[in-house]
């Protein structure tokens, strides 16, 4: 049984498997939009990166945990510094492909991420594969697929027509996650969402525990229901200003 | 076997074209005849049902038919046992397959940089000019597809052009219609092509209108 070690603790695991998967098992949170328990890994969006050493010697390497799997005397940190350079550069990238996912938006805020350097492209699809695999693994249809290459690549039905394959269950939708709905915040038109804290009231629709008819997001929960000592800056890029001099 | 949506029809063959004839219907997707049907069963015949053969079946395919028919895609799944979207996805990620009838000849025009510096835009206007063609696609008759691509690797013999795997090095705009005229059809006179391109013309609109 392969012996590793992740952020200084020791671990046994079985043969096979994964170095995401021992991370879950003693508790260390790692950030995932591609992967699933049910369905194989795809190292599709690397934001499971962890910072991964053989031996005692040797260079560290970014390698997506996801699909890694645990060896002995392998020596994994999960949240080194570069390991969070990586992500939040990704989460930017994300935050700019899909700024109307939830999921992302969260993470962003989980991250600090609290800057979009890029034009958002308001696509509704992160090509992380879940819905292909999920239709092809789970419900065993494979209607769904990639199609195209580069930045032509989609996910697409075969000649643009629905296959009897194709059941119509769902779980496509069910999986993906970025095709959801956004809270619409106060600055619902910038990017980068960090809305909840910035501004005070939280959000336009705000309820007594939770803000808006979505779950309320990190960002909402960390600033709490009120955030007095910032000042409302409508239609203002969201910044998070907590921390910074006004 | 006639198909047609909304009762058009859109009759695609052309006079002088040699390529296996197939009509299509007035959505675009193009329908095979019972021969053509044929002799794709044959096609796939030739390989195990494995489908580690996919892509060298898929080449097969486009070899005879200068595409591949989505029919035939249909049926090559089914005799795989994969989905089609895996065949889709193959199909639409190499540049050599095409989903769209292509020409009988492939005109690969390099646009790299070596060849762009010694004058490649300029030889593609004049093969377009000469095939009249307004921009990289595929001519009325079918004889002809164009297609610009990056670099094929041959610098030092830029502006290059291939046609079928043939590699034409140093072409200047005067050198482009002595290359076509090579893989033009030998009996066809450019009045007949003219002719047949007025006919094909009124086909066309006779039958859509």
């Amino acid at each position: 049984m392969p012996k590793l070690t992740i952020n200084g603790i020791e671990v046994l695991v079985e043969k096979g498997v994964t170095v995401l998967e021992a991370a879950r098992f003693l508790g260390i949170p790692i950030p995932t939009l591609c992967h699933d328990d049910g369905l194989a890994p795809a190292s599709a969006c690397r934001l499971c990166v962890v910072e991964v050493r053989r031996g005692l010697e040797g260079r560290s390497k970014l390698l997506a945990a996801c699909s890694l799997p645990a060896e002995d005397e392998m020596v994994v940190h999960t949240n080194s510094a570069r390991v969070q350079r990586a992500r939040q550069l990704l989460i930017e990238l994300y935050v700019a492909t899909c700024p109307s996912s939830k999921r992302i938006q969260d993470l962003a805020s989980a991250y600090g991420v609290h800057e979009c350097r890029y034009e958002a492209e308001h696509e509704d699809c992160i090509q992380c594969g879940l819905c292909v695999r999920m239709c092809e693994q789970q419900m065993m249809a494979g209607a769904i697929g990639f199609a195209g290459r580069g930045a032509n690549r989609r996910v697409s039905r075969p000649f643009d027509m629905t296959d009897k394959r194709c059941r119509q269950c769902g779980a496509c939708l069910y999986i993906c996650p970025v095709c959801e709905l956004r809270c619409a915040g106060p600055a619902a038109e910038a990017t980068l969402c960090n809305g909840c804290l910035n501004f005070a009231p939280v959000c336009f629709q705000s309820y007594d525990d939770a803000m808006c008819f979505l779950d309320p997001c990190h960002a909402c929960e960390l600033a709490g229901p009120l955030r007095p000592d910032v000042k409302i800056k409508t239609r203002a890029r969201a910044t998070v200003l907590s921390g910074e001099k006004q | 076997m006639q198909a047609g949506l909304d009762g058009r029809v859109l009759t695609f063959t052309k006079a002088g074209f040699a390529a296996p004839a197939c009509r299509g219907t007035g959505g675009g997707t193009l329908v095979m005849t019972e021969t053509e049907l044929q002799q794709a069963d044959s096609i796939l015949g030739q390989f195990d049902d494995r489908r580690a053969n996919l892509i060298a079946i898929l080449q097969d395919i486009q070899a005879h038919f200068y595409y591949l028919p989505e029919d035939v895609l249909r049926r090559l799944a089914r005799k795989l046992r994969i989905p089609l979207t895996d065949v889709y996805q193959v199909a639409t990620f190499y540049r050599c397959f095409s989903l769209v009838p292509r020409g009988r000849h492939q005109v690969q025009v390099c646009l790299g940089t070596a060849c762009h510096v010694r004058g490649a835009p300029r030889v593609l206007d004049r093969i377009l000019t000469d095939l009249k063609l307004g921009a990289p696609g595929t001519t009325r008759d079918r004889q002809f597809t164009v297609l610009t691509v990056r670099c094929v690797g041959c610098c030092g013999l830029a502006p290059v052009v291939r046609v079928d795997n043939k590699t034409h090095p140093h072409l200047t705009q005067a050198k482009v219609r002595g290359v076509l005229n090579k893989y033009r059809l030998k009996r066809q006179s450019q009045e007949e092509v003219a002719s047949a391109e007025e006919a094909g013309d009124r086909d066309a609109t006779a039958q859509v209108g």
